[in-house]
């Protein structure tokens, strides 16, 4: 996966990625049309399919709403990278099939080009030589990215049935 | 078996697997909802993923508080595809004005002590306040659980926190939510994915009303949930003498001021008497964060035979129909209204921005809820204080941010 990263910095909560009025629709492309609105209203037209949003700490705070990692992935967001996740994000972005991508310590600067190696677990800055190690996903987050989400993953199921290897 | 946190305690009975701190279990859902910004999408990904029937609709509850009654055509449609859903699956619906979900499910017992409780809602975490272990999660998530009544958790680590001495006059559970936020901050608390252990060693005990806030704002706090513990409740899962703990903290209540959240973060909270004077156009007084029928008199009591300020627009969303109903039977409301507040329907109403009360581009709103994001209130050009419902109705009268302890000069000694 490879494209153009779009910086933003850390805190960045839910009602940013998309706002409370624009959520009570399940048409996703009302939610692609507002999409990080008032966090930076060009972001729309300068998104190519498959970029990365990258983002600093605690991404995604706030509300419980899937309808942001759902207007991400709708608008062509290939993956978002970011220090840290908040943990409601997290789980929903996992459970509707986007990609994240956690790198502690990345010093990725605007408009920079990022390929990801999901199998790797690999995240470079093209031209730059510098290639991070992502930390690894849950096995468990894992299973369920690998089923394109959580309606995949218990389509064929009545349970989660771990059997205790879940670490 | 060595000492146990509560989160590691009831994670373990439930899952039948002896668990710690950063193990995966999954667990048994005893009470599971969703509002009108969740239930639809649920109820999509229940369908997508061949649901048939709920798991036990006896334990799944809608509630349609968000955005309520529906101000378009488009909600109005998805508040009638969550009464169809509900009709078809058995499970309990909660319609427009009976109020906030969180409120409803405390107030009518459907959510208990020691239960396993997971919302689509953020603020679920707020349950943490009766003893139950209870977080958010999104639609999807909450569609797995109508399907399967279970889902799988990370067994979080825990934070400690004790409470000592009493809580002075004029300071309640919302400031003191408020300071732990900012203690939380200023110690760079790793809070993710934790659990904070609210310990209430107090000398008269906090009651549901100040504890509420507490519980309700661990989201805010950056963590997974929150459990008020006090070792004169009896509970099952009372931690173990020696559990570890990722990090531990004493606040002593006895010198707690009134506080506020300063816009647009819920951390950064200083004392009310630092930003006295702060002009403010709106006053909001509702949400699932301190707005029981307690913080409804109080505010009231200071509203007694006075006016608000001309200029300023007084919103007052009671937490349920019940409440509502207990308010005007006590004189609360009437208090109020006389006073010049605008009554809104029992439910979410301002605080998420959708309707009844959006803020002009420029204006200022102290408000009694839990959030203060840009746009939040459904304009990202007005900015939003955070604060006691007592220094909401303070500062509605004065026309700016105001201490509720009305100490003149003297309030910001220390």
């Amino acid at each position: 996966m490879q494209g153009i990263a779009h910086v933003y910095g850390d805190n960045i909560d839910t009602d940013r990625i998309i706002a409370g009025k624009y959520t009570k629709t399940l048409n996703t492309q009302d939610l692609v049309d507002h999409v990080l609105e008032d966090l930076d209203p060009g972001f729309r037209e300068r998104l190519c399919e498959g970029d990365f949003l990258v983002a600093g700490e605690n991404f995604g705070c706030g509300s419980s709403r899937e309808q942001a990692p759902l207007a991400l992935k709708k608008a062509g967001v290939g993956a978002v990278v970011a220090k840290s996740f908040s943990r409601i994000f997290f789980r929903n972005s996992i459970n509707i099939g986007l990609d994240l991508v956690t790198v502690p310590d990345h010093k990725i600067e605007q408009g920079s080009s990022l390929s990801f190696d999901g199998e790797r677990g690999t995240l470079a800055i093209l031209g730059d030589n510098i290639i991070y190690d992502c930390a690894p996903m849950p096995p468990i987050m894992a299973e369920i990215m690998a089923a394109g989400g959580l309606v995949g993953y218990l389509k064929n199921r009545d349970s989660y049935a771990f059997e205790g290897d879940l670490v | 078996m060595s000492p146990q946190t509560f989160s590691e305690k009831i994670l373990s009975f439930y899952s039948g697997m002896a668990s710690r701190a950063g193990d995966y279990v999954v667990v048994p859902v005893h009470k599971a909802l969703a509002s009108d910004t969740t239930a639809p999408g649920a109820i999509t990904a229940f369908r997508a993923m061949n649901g048939g029937k709920v798991y036990d609709p006896l334990r799944l509850h809608l509630v349609i508080d968000h955005a309520s009654p529906a101000p378009s055509s488009k909600v109005a449609n998805l508040h009638q595809m969550m009464r169809r859903f509900a009709e078809e699956q058995g499970c309990s619906l909660h319609d427009i004005g009976e109020g906030i979900c969180h409120h409803i499910m405390i107030d009518k017992g459907y959510v208990e002590k020691d239960e396993i409780v997971l919302g689509a809602d953020s603020h679920t975490c707020s349950y943490g306040a009766i003893g139950a272990f209870a977080t958010g999660i999104g639609a999807t998530d909450l569609a797995g659980i109508m399907k399967t009544g279970e889902t799988w958790l990370r067994v979080p680590h825990s934070i400690k926190v004790v409470l000592r001495g009493d809580l002075p006059g004029g300071s309640t559970g919302k400031d003191l939510a408020l300071l732990l936020n900012r203690k939380l901050h200023d110690q760079s608390v790793d809070t993710g994915f934790g659990t904070l252990e609210i310990w209430d060693e107090t000398f008269s005990s906090l009651s549901l009303h100040q504890r509420l806030p507490l519980a309700n704002m661990a989201i805010e706090m950056g963590a997974k949930n929150a459990i008020y513990l006090n070792r004169n409740e009896k509970s099952r899962f009372f931690p173990d003498e020696g559990a570890e703990y990722s990090h531990v903290l004493a606040l002593d209540l006895e010198w707690l001021q009134p506080k506020i959240a300063l816009p647009s973060s819920p951390d950064r909270v200083y004392d009310v008497c630092q930003v006295t004077g702060t002009p403010i156009q709106v006053a909001y007084l509702g949400s699932c964060t301190n707005n029981r029928i307690e913080d409804l008199r109080n505010a009231a009591r200071i509203l007694e035979n006075k006016k608000i300020s001309k200029g300023v627009r007084f919103l007052v969303a009671p937490p349920t129909r019940q409440v509502q109903l207990e308010a005007m039977e006590e004189g609360v409301l009437q208090t109020l209204v006389a006073a010049g507040a605008t009554i809104l329907p029992s439910g979410c109403g301002p605080c998420v921005g959708t309707h009844l009360g959006v803020p002009s581009d420029g204006e200022t709103v102290i408000s009694s809820a839990n959030r203060n994001f840009q746009g939040r209130m459904g304009n990202p050009k007005s900015q939003v204080f955070l604060a006691s419902a007592e220094t909401v109705a303070a500062s509605a009268i004065a026309g700016f941010i105001k201490d509720p302890r009305d100490l003149g000069g003297e309030a910001c000694k220390a």
